[in-house]
């Protein structure tokens, strides 16, 4: 059966006697890693996910199962049907969504849901070639899935997607330099040109030096930018945490410099997924930063009710519980050359990437990590030496506060925050002040 | 169910795997949480499956299918092997897998209370219980409590005869009350952060007794708001166990993991600062500093009888006396590394490939009590409960948060002290435990949440610990 025709099984089957949703995701993914510059693990699996969840009267319950077989299914609705009659009954339930289109946008390439293991073993070979004999690691993934939803208010969508990626490092001695790159097609990813450029970081990452913590003027890459954006996304542009009262997010307030905006946007033509949510919303275009001034957060069907507004299509298995979340992050790019954000540092640093990020915070996101794969000294306006890496304590909120970006560069795109591929396009940024609070040595 | 992983396996060999094995496994999980007195998540899962690893040539190898038919085993296990040769593209040495018993075997944790058996309306009752107990002390925003089950029947069949069933039973829970404050929030949980999970049955939530903590959570969280600063000093630093069992997992669990030594895991989870040639005379940490990864402890997270090549559950030393002298490791790595394998390879369900995973990596008790740790301290902080962690990709430099922390003044606890942090470096930081509590607070802590590998797989994992001291810590470090 298609995906769209088990959802609506599992919908008929529960027919009047609750309300039902149910999603239905099925593919394909695989997965090419490597390490010591070779390809150690290689993997592939062929999935199905079903998720029912039904309501009897605002008594709700959620049944998964990746058993798609008759019986299978009439179990999975009795015992969904069962569960919730046993819960008290929801006084907040927001009802189903209603009929609605999904935005007419189709991420996917029909030749990268069929790639084969040699096709991303080549990739891996380019990577690892253009290291010219560093030790080369990370991996090659692709994937496509064809996702369904249905439920008994009437909602029928049906999407497809695919995404490829290619990330990692090469390494020398004392230092590691990387690079990543994500695309809906598996053409546009280069691995001959991401292993160059994560060579090139190593090469110049190499003999680095101490230096004292303290504060800096930084420019972050890509990488970086989009760990502070999952970060804003997670804790902050949240309708359940701005609603407890955990988030930072105050909208019409000036929180942020007039030089970033922030948009959520499934719906743009290279983004990648589906364009609805898994109560069946349609996704929409959601600015959240408009030139510094903070205007609203993600919801789905809950906190839209509790915020007296409609939903954004920001639902996922994980909102019920932690909120709606933001994973089509777009930080605006500015107009400055890469090169040039450098050249007005007179003393700083540039960090390709942070690393094992964690918040101590939500309402105040000072957040503490590290620098990874590629951390330099600039002094007079050029990269002067290798950095060992540093710890940083610092908000992030406060880090792109009115006055501290100083620019914005040209070159955003997909990057990889520490949480995985595919959820944040971004462009490096110069920021005023970046809170260093230890060095290699503690 | 063993027929499905045998077809795997003879579908591997036939496409020319020189080593094949495949789990079946059938999984059943539950959640419940609740917030503010509603339930907000009831979830039931159920999942069936077979995942085959092929070795080929230096490559793994896997390919993994849901709810299949003999046919599509024997498929699966064919595109493993399909996969494993299209690695010869990147190809490395030959890899050789280190010798253990082939056995079969039927092998079950210990449980007394089948936690699906119980009445879901126990449960939700508790829940909405315990959060609406909670919100009943002024100043508490938010009062959220959940539990969580699984039921796990494992069919493991290799190439070289392995035939061994486990069924693992795991349960627990967490609570916690939080208070927001104009620029802050506190959060104070039980029995530690993200809950408490043990293998064992739902007498294990009975015994961390939620309702008889509710009211401390709540009057805690709110007492922080108002509490000093923990001030930014070096200092005598005490570790409540549940935070100790987590430096412990960060900073040893890790680094001691065969695979990231090897540099298998060098561009993701990282390196390690530990080499293997040291091993055997590498200083950890002090004398008082005993730590094992020990799969067999009745009770613990990380316990099981075979891991998921089939190899025995074992204890293994790690650190003796404060010198490293163990790692965690599987037949590839070990035969690598020339050492005994360890039987530390798990996988996340059917569909992902086994790697190094730590099983109860757990600091051994001490001489101490907690009483005798606080009255021998003169000026010192104590730390409870981890509220943020992180750790280089050597794990090296580590930065801890905890959920409170109480000044210790001439042998006695003071005021509260709220956001406490604390930073070091590991074996600078393992030198300087100078105090440790013994075997009567010593605690078998689960950590449910261990990410590691692509694509990512979560791992549980045990680590036992008791409350300890170090000297000279750098605390309060601020953004």
């Amino acid at each position: 059966m298609k995906p769209l025709d088990i959802a609506v099984r599992l919908v008929d089957m529960v027919g009047d006697r609750a309300e039902a949703e149910a999603t239905v995701v099925s593919g394909h993914s695989a997965l090419t890693r490597f390490a010591n510059s070779f390809i150690h693990q290689n993997v592939g699996e062929d999935h199905l996910g079903v998720t029912l969840r039904v309501a009897q009267g605002g008594r709700v319950a959620t049944r998964t199962t990746n058993l798609a077989g008759a019986g299978a299914l009439a179990a999975l609705a009795e015992d969904a049907i069962e569960i919730a009659g046993l819960q008290p009954v929801d006084e907040s339930w927001p009802g189903l969504a209603p009929p609605a289109p999904a935005p007419e946008v189709d991420h996917y390439d029909a030749a990268t849901a069929v790639v084969d293991p040699e096709s991303r073993a080549d990739a891996v070979a380019a990577f690892v070639a253009a290291g010219d004999g560093m030790r080369g690691a990370g991996y090659c993934e692709t994937s496509g899935a064809e996702t369904a939803f249905a439920n008994s208010a009437g909602q029928r969508l049906s999407g497809r997607a695919t995404r490829a990626t290619i990330d990692g490092i090469h390494q020398l001695p004392g230092s590691a330099g990387s690079a990543h790159a994500t695309s809906q097609r598996f053409g546009d990813v280069d691995g001959a040109a991401a292993g160059a450029l994560a060579a090139d970081r190593a090469r110049r990452g190499a003999d680095p030096v101490d230096i004292d913590p303290g504060e800096y003027e930084i420019v972050v890459a890509p990488e970086a930018v989009a760990t502070i954006a999952v970060f804003l996304a997670v804790y902050g542009f949240n309708g359940k945490q701005v609603a407890e009262g955990q988030s930072f997010v105050e909208p019409g307030a000036c929180q942020f410099d007039p030089a970033i905006s922030i948009v959520d946007d499934a719906t743009d033509p290279s983004s990648l997924g589906v364009p609805f949510d898994v109560e069946g919303t349609p996704a929409a275009r959601v600015e959240l930063v408009r030139q510094g001034t903070t205007v609203g957060a993600v919801h789905d069907r809950r906190t839209a009710a509790e915020a007296g507004t409609v939903s954004t299509g920001h639902a996922s298995p994980l909102s019920a519980t932690w909120g709606p979340v933001a994973a089509d992050l777009i930080v605006a790019g500015g107009d400055t050359d890469p090169a040039d954000l450098i050249a007005g540092v007179e003393r700083g640093l540039y960090v390709a990437t942070f690393n094992y990020c964690r918040i101590l915070d939500p309402k105040s996101q000072v957040v503490t990590g590290l620098t990874r794969n590629g951390t330099f000294l600039i002094e007079g306006g050029e990269i002067t030496s290798a950095v060992t890496n540093l710890r940083f304590t610092q908000s992030f909120v406060e880090a792109l506060a009115p006055g501290r970006v100083l620019a914005a560069g040209a070159d955003q795109r997909y990057a990889d925050s520490e949480f995985g591929p595919g959820l944040v396009r971004a462009p490096s940024l110069r920021l005023a002040g970046w809170n260093f609070t230890g060095g290699a040595s503690g | 169910v063993f027929d499905l992983a045998t077809a795997a396996v003879e579908g591997a060999l036939a496409a020319g795997a020189a080593y094949a094995d495949a789990r079946a496994v059938h999984t059943r999980t539950e959640v419940v949480e609740a917030q503010n007195g509603r339930v907000q998540q009831l979830d039931r899962a159920e999942s069936v499956g077979v995942g085959v690893r092929a070795l080929i040539g230096s490559s793994w190898g896997f390919h993994a299918v849901g709810d299949p038919s003999d046919a599509d085993a024997r498929r699966a296990g064919e595109t493993a092997a399909a996969i494993a040769r299209a690695s010869a593209h990147v190809p490395g040495d030959p890899l050789r897998l280190a010798d253990v018993p082939v056995e079969e075997a039927d092998y079950e944790t210990a449980h007394t209370e089948d936690p699906f058996s119980v009445p879901l309306a126990e449960k939700v009752d508790m829940l909405i219980g315990v959060t609406t107990a909670m919100l009943e002390t002024d100043g508490v925003a938010i009062g959220r409590a959940s539990i969580g089950f699984w039921d796990t029947n494992k069919w493991f069949v290799s190439s070289q005869g392995h035939r061994i069933h486990q069924h693992i039973v795991e349960s627990g829970g967490g609570m916690d009350a939080t208070a927001i404050g104009e620029q802050e929030t506190q959060r104070r949980s039980h029995p530690q952060a993200f809950g408490q999970f043990e293998t064992g049955g739902y007498e294990v939530v009975r015994r961390w007794d939620f309702p008889g903590n509710a009211a401390r959570l709540a009057e805690e969280a709110v007492a922080l708001l108002g509490a000093d600063e923990c001030p930014e000093m070096e200092t005598s630093l005490v570790l409540e166990g549940s935070q100790l069992a987590l430096q412990t997992h960060e900073s040893v669990g890790h680094a001691i993991e065969l695979d990231r030594i090897l540099g298998w895991e060098a561009a993701f989870a990282g390196t390690s600062h530990l080499e293997l040639p040291k091993l055997g005379e590498h200083r950890y940490g002090s004398e008082l500093m005993n730590v094992t990864a020990d799969a067999t402890l009745p009770g613990a997270l990380g316990t099981f009888g075979y891991d998921d090549e089939g190899t025995p559950a074992q204890r293994v030393d790690i650190v003796d006396h404060g010198r490293w002298v163990g790692v965690l490791s599987g037949r590839d790595s070990a035969a690598l590394a020339g050492l005994p394998p360890g039987g530390m390879v798990r996988c996340d369900g059917y569909g992902r490939l086994p790697m190094v995973r730590m099983t109860n990596v757990g600091l051994l008790p001490g001489p101490n009590s907690f009483e005798e740790i606080i009255s021998e301290t003169k000026h010192g902080i104590y730390m409870a409960t981890n509220r943020s962690w992180s750790i280089d990709d050597r794990r090296l430099n580590f930065q801890f948060g905890c959920e409170i922390a109480w000044e210790i003044a001439d042998g006695k606890l003071g005021r509260m002290l709220k956001n406490p942090t604390y930073t070091g470096i590991t074996p600078q930081f393992w030198a300087q435990l100078d105090l440790l509590a013994g075997e009567d607070e010593w605690v078998h802590w689960g950590t449910p949440n261990c990410g590691k590998g692509q694509p990512m797989q979560v791992a549980h994992t045990g680590h036992s610990a008791s409350p300890a001291r170090f000297a000279e810590v750098r605390v309060g470090v601020k953004g």
